[in-house]
């Protein structure tokens, strides 16, 4: 009972994660990579993508406070969360970075802090909603094994 | 699939260079052969990407692909594992944006150090970032996120850069084939595979459709250059003049939905480029009819590799309407082509070994050439291919098709018709450019799609070929390939009658031609028979082929006249048949092996791996190396057509391959092209 309980609630937390917009098809893709070899293999990816993204965003606003700033390492960083963040199917967070590139293409200097707040916060929310996911899904495997 | 384990354990047969010292663990070397059968499961793949986050992603997806993959996210670091280990990579991704190194610079190194098939990624699929990895070379250019759709077909650039290289082999044939492609790679990243209609390359026409959603910008939809279509471009141009021709007019001229201004000047340069192969083999003037049949189809994945002589194949086959001088002219063409482009057509996977029996033919005799010139002139297209009718109807060749379904596979078929058509009025050249050509386009055909399926006879590269119109007969399957094209071409002369007998059906000639027997593996060989006969046309220049081949075993007897031919399919051989009972067989055998060589590497029919001949070498390359022995089954080839000659050169170089264990040879390093997946 608990298990359908939990797998219902997983389900449906993942579900609202790609209704809402915070991720794509690219995580699917992921999904189907994961077999029984490698179980955990979502988690691993994300896992990896969260560290590698906030030494990243590190980087992004130290640059962001040198001055002058300089657009074209700034595009760089955005290019590279940009097909990070893609990889892994975080649409929401693909989409500021996007935003950032603009700015930084036109040179906007309080565009590019603006969009970059918006990349950070998205950032943060996909994280702490699939950490709440992974929660989910691991709560999920113990209880199977359990039962 | 649990491929954690990173190794596919078999496959290393594939490369065999890696053979024991294969860099990766796995398999490397084995060089079992085994491959063959698994192709491309165990391809190696090193992947380059300063994000470690893609780089896990990318080497699951390989994994899963079964390749075996290793990773690195330095440049510097990928140089030096490909440095340490030469022939421990088939293919290197790598990714645009790094910090250590530029992605483009990799790319170049690679290409000048190594030479392996890179595909370049990037999240950034703007037109000039793509348009720059074109030009530094890049096989493909997948865009971030890179899908496992995008990832499975990666092998195809593997095996189209070892078609190349054989290409390159001989060097006359370089000379055509080096030509670089004048539209951007289509082969398109590897999505999916390419359209066989759309590109000359092996395409998977589902794979292409999804393949170009996700391609680059860079790639457009391919266009099918049908026949139709050519010739309306074909009379764009002459209204405006050649000279004048531009894209843009003749874009405007031809007012067909959906083409666009570069689709034309693609085609338009390629088209130049056969005109102008065509002028210099004989009347400039006649080729605005033979274009191509399918140029683009062809062009695709052979750009390099012939996608001049495709033209030329094309331009022949597919005029169906060409006047025989025309076609001649074509041939002429074509198979002046072929011989620049050199013999080792890298016959695509699928059966193209009969192609190439035509080699040599062409060389050998001079007195046919000079009766085909005659011929010519008494306006009967010289069909090279004995029972070839210049102007293959379309129908024949459908018909050929169907009874065809030889081993020979369509490649052969089409080669064989380019021969035939190319009118053997041209010197030897002519044919073996032509045979050469066909032999490319085979091997495209081939090559490009695992599965050489009639449609790819059908799409391009098939029409191409035939001098004559034959968009049908790229249908033609495989095949009675070589026959088809001889039976459409219905040279003016002979009223077309190319019974052929169902002869094409090459397996089951009987032995008659025994010249083509030479060599057992030749799965066509059958079909030549059928063929030889016709050769003898030659002799009777006097057009009355009948080119009905009709029973397989060609006829080739010395009554030259008829040469059954019959291009109905049933003799894809056609081309095979050496007989040239006057001619002095012997010395032509001997050519074509010599020619020709160049055949036997690429054209290695071992990609004939599908449908059709999976499994079985077939060469039906006629033999003609067997038949030293003065019987027809040389001369077949000499005397009709260059194209026969030029085919009978690669079938014998084939033959003498030994097909049947060729295979390692001609395809790539490990990969058994014969046992391509279809």
């Amino acid at each position: 009972m608990e298990l359908n309980h939990i797998m219902r609630q997983s389900k449906f937390t993942r579900n609202s994660l790609f209704e809402q917009g915070y991720l794509d098809e690219q995580f699917t893709q992921l999904e189907d990579l994961q077999d029984d070899a490698n179980p955990n293999f979502v988690k691993e990816i994300v896992t990896l993508f969260f560290s590698d993204s906030t030494r990243l965003i590190r980087n992004v606003e130290t640059a962001l406070e040198s001055y002058p700033l300089d657009f074209c390492k700034l595009d760089d960083y955005m290019h590279q969360f940009m097909g990070s963040s893609s990889s892994i199917g975080a649409k929401k967070v693909k989409e500021e970075c996007t935003q950032f590139q603009e700015c930084c293409k036109a040179r906007n200097g309080q565009g590019c802090i603006r969009a970059f707040q918006r990349v950070k916060q998205e950032h943060a929310t996909l994280k702490r909603k699939l950490e709440t996911y992974f929660q989910i899904l691991k709560q999920g495997a113990k209880t199977s094994k359990v039962e | 699939m649990n491929l954690g384990c990173g190794q596919v354990g078999n496959k290393q047969s594939m490369m065999p260079s890696s053979s024991g010292g294969s860099w990766k663990s796995g398999g490397g070397g084995g060089g079992d052969g085994g491959v063959s059968d698994q192709f491309p499961a165990g391809l190696r793949v090193l992947v380059v990407d300063d994000d470690s986050t893609c780089l896990m992603i990318l080497e699951k997806m390989l994994r899963h692909c079964k390749y075996e993959v290793t990773k690195c996210n330095r440049a510097e670091v990928a140089l030096s594992y490909l440095r340490e280990n030469k022939n421990g990579f088939d293919v290197v991704i790598s990714d645009v944006h790094m910090p250590d190194m530029d992605g483009f610079k990799l790319l170049e190194q690679i290409g000048l150090e190594m030479d392996l098939p890179v595909i370049m990624m990037s999240a950034d699929d703007s037109k000039n970032v793509v348009m720059k990895g074109v030009t530094h070379g890049a096989c493909d250019y997948l865009i971030k996120p890179v899908r496992i759709e995008a990832l499975r077909n990666i092998w195809q650039h593997v095996v189209r850069k070892r078609k190349h290289e054989w290409k390159e082999l001989d060097p006359s044939a370089s000379a055509d084939e080096q030509k670089p492609p004048e539209e951007p790679d289509y082969s398109s990243s590897a999505n999916e595979g390419h359209n066989w209609k759309n590109t000359k390359r092996r395409k998977d026409e589902d794979d292409e459709a999804d393949e170009r959603d996700e391609s680059s910008s860079l790639k457009k939809p391919r266009v099918v250059w049908s026949v139709e279509l050519h010739q309306q471009f074909v009379a764009a141009v002459n209204q405006l003049g050649i000279d004048k021709a531009v894209p843009k007019k003749i874009l405007e001229l031809m007012n067909v939905p959906g083409l666009t201004r570069e689709n034309v000047a693609s085609h338009l340069q390629k088209y130049r480029l056969y005109l102008r192969r065509l002028s210099g083999s004989q009347h400039p003037g006649g080729m605005n009819t033979g274009f191509m049949g399918g140029p683009d189809a062809g062009y695709g994945s052979m750009s390099s590799l012939n996608g001049l002589d495709l033209q030329a194949l094309a331009a022949s086959g597919q005029l169906g309407q060409l006047p025989p001088q025309s076609l001649a002219t074509l041939q002429a063409a074509a198979l002046g082509r072929s011989n620049n482009s050199k013999s080792t057509i890298s016959m695509p996977v699928m059966d193209q070994r009969n192609i190439f029996s035509f080699e040599n033919p062409k060389s050998r005799y001079p007195e046919v050439q000079s009766q085909h010139l005659t011929n010519s002139n008494s306006s009967k297209p010289i069909n090279l291919l004995p029972g070839i009718p210049t102007n293959i109807e379309p129908k024949q060749f459908s018909s050929l098709h169907q009874s065809g379904q030889h081993s020979l596979g369509s490649m052969n078929n089409l080669v064989l018709v380019q021969m035939g058509g190319q009118s053997q009025s041209h010197s030897q050249t002519p044919s073996q450019t032509q045979i050469h050509a066909q032999s490319n386009m085979n091997i495209h055909n081939g090559l490009r799609q695992p599965v050489m399926s009639n449609e790819m006879l059908t799409r391009g590269s098939v029409a191409d070929m035939a001098p004559t119109v034959y968009n049908p007969v790229v249908s033609v399957s495989q095949a009675s390939s070589l026959m088809n094209f001889s039976m459409n071409h219905k040279t003016d002369s002979c009223g077309s009658s190319y019974p052929l007998g169902g002869s094409l059906g090459m397996p089951n000639i009987p032995t008659t031609s025994t010249a083509l027997q030479g060599d057992g593996n030749l799965d066509t060989k059958v079909s030549r028979k059928g063929i030889a006969p016709s050769y003898d046309i030659f002799n009777d220049l006097n057009q009355n082929r009948d080119w009905g081949l009709q029973d397989v075993g060609l006829t080739f007897d010395q009554s030259q006249h008829t040469i059954p031919v019959g291009l109905d399919a049933s003799n894809p051989l056609l081309l095979q048949h050496n007989r040239s009972s006057g001619r002095d067989m012997g010395g032509q055998t001997r050519n074509f092996t010599s020619g020709k060589v160049s055949l036997s590497p690429g054209v290695d029919t071992r990609t004939h791996h599908n449908g059709s001949n999976v499994g079985q070498r077939h060469n039906t390359y006629v033999k003609t190396e067997s038949d030293n022995d003065g019987s027809c089954h040389s001369s077949i080839y000499s005397e009709q057509y260059g194209q026969d000659d030029l085919l009978a050169a690669i079938l014998k170089q084939q033959q003498h391959q030994g097909v049947g264990q060729a295979e390692n040879e001609f395809v790539f390093d490990g990969y058994a092209l014969d046992d391509l997946p279809v």
